[in-house]
């Protein structure tokens, strides 16, 4: 690893000014991306900003229609919360098949949104359940906010701060994970909100991160049943094809996925 | 270079490190206890876990500073004096290791999951909380003998003690 300086924050403003100050800094939540890629020195920060010790974001809210969680809250944490289990049992379940025990402990919500790794499970959620991101400067749908592979619309210096879940009346993730690393070969999060409306959001398999599938969503809307994407699949030209697995692999798992998670949401 | 101070093993120890020390190269090189293992380079292999603040983490995956003013325990916290801990005992009752080199990791985390779980851990729930630890040796059998042999002894000792 390359040298660099180490500072910690004690508030979102605080963050803001330490990074103002830094040449090229980086902000550091739980590490379990960044610490390792620094470790390979594909990454070297001049500065790191901790965000842990940050109070006004950490925590896990119950605000009725919807679950605010902080962003330096951590998958363990998210995993474990009964205000999450009854509410949104499938966020519950998604946190706790992140990475293994010692990565849950770690690593947080926002960490991982803000990396976009193409092959995480949160931004599945994310989209599937219409969540709204907070940053330090705005409010964004999770739509507008993942952009591409690693790629989020954050600035610089922004800071995601927490994520607001609506509450669905059925959700459910399902996930294959590539066996070495556990990270997603293709994961579906099935969301079906209070009003009716049914998003399906893939992880693990896009080129260019996380995505939707329209025609299961149409499926579903009509018929809440495994069967009903049985026979959908996507395009297998937007996929990801990499040593793991071909595009038309990962779409076919993608199908698969869809239909493990609509049996799972029940 | 940072003052870098912490709870190490029930024990208050300070030193000067660089920024980036890892968690593993502090407890390894500037507090000399070497019972905590690097294995890999890439946050997979679990050798290197120990507990900050009560919960497992991977020591390699961690900066020295982060852990600053924490609670850390490693392996050599875990006896008491010459008597080994339940989690230790069952791994040489059950044999639940051959080379060793990853033993401290699997018993850092053996504890914590038996510590999270009580005495509902079962062997699918063994198997699937060590995807963080690597066993090139054992094909994890006796480890997770070992594991809920320690989980049983545990939660016996904490009913005998209520």
């Amino acid at each position: 690893m390359y040298e660099t300086s180490y500072h910690r924050a004690g508030s979102v403003a605080d963050a803001a000014a330490l990074m103002a100050k830094a040449e090229d800094g980086k902000f550091l939540s739980g590490g379990q991306t960044l610490i390792p890629t620094m470790k390979q020195r594909l990454a070297a920060p001049s500065d790191l900003v901790d965000l842990m010790g940050i109070a006004e974001m950490t925590g896990i809210s119950d605000e009725g229609s919807a679950i605010k969680i902080g962003a330096a809250t951590t998958h363990h944490e998210v995993a474990t919360s009964p205000v999450v289990s009854e509410g949104i049992p499938g966020l519950a379940s998604l946190a706790a098949g992140i990475g293994d025990p010692a990565v849950r402990h770690m690593g947080t919500l926002g960490g991982s949104i803000s990396n976009n790794d193409p092959a995480a499970d949160y931004p599945a959620a994310l989209v599937a359940l219409g969540a709204t991101v907070t940053t330090s400067k705005r409010s964004l749908s999770a739509d507008e906010f993942f952009v591409g592979m690693f790629e989020t619309a954050l600035e610089e210096d922004e800071i995601v701060t927490s994520v607001s879940f609506p509450k669905p009346s059925q959700s459910a993730y399902a996930k294959y994970p590539n066996p070495a690393s556990r990270y997603a070969m293709a994961g579906v999060f099935v969301a079906k909100m209070s009003g009716g409306d049914v998003r399906v959001a893939v992880t693990g398999a896009g080129q260019d991160g996380v995505f939707r599938v329209a025609e299961m969503e149409t499926a579903l809307s009509s018929n809440w049943s495994a069967e009903a994407v049985a026979g959908v699949s996507v395009d297998a030209g937007d996929l990801l094809a990499d040593i793991h697995g071909s595009a038309e692999y990962r779409a076919n798992l993608v199908t698969v996925m869809a239909k493990r998670a609509v049996a799972a949401a029940g | 270079m940072t003052t870098v101070s912490m709870t190490l093993n029930g024990k208050k120890v300070s030193a000067p490190v660089e920024d980036r020390t890892l968690l593993v190269h502090y407890i390894r090189e500037a507090q000399g206890l070497t019972g905590t293992h690097v294995g890999c380079d890439t946050s997979q292999c679990g050798a290197c876990v120990v507990h900050v603040n009560g919960k497992a983490v991977k020591s390699c995956t961690m900066l020295a500073v982060q852990a600053g003013d924490a609670d850390v325990t490693t392996v050599e916290g875990l006896a008491n004096g010459a008597e080994l801990h339940p989690v230790q005992a069952a791994f040489r009752e059950h044999h639940g290791l051959q080379c060793g080199f990853c033993t401290p990791g699997m018993i850092m985390t053996a504890v914590d999951m038996i510590e999270r779980h009580g005495a509902s851990l079962d062997e699918k729930t063994v198997r699937h909380e060590l995807e963080g630890n690597i066993c090139r040796c054992t094909g994890y059998q006796n480890i997770v003998k070992a594991i809920l042999a320690a989980s049983d002894q545990m939660a016996a000792m904490k009913t005998a003690a209520e």
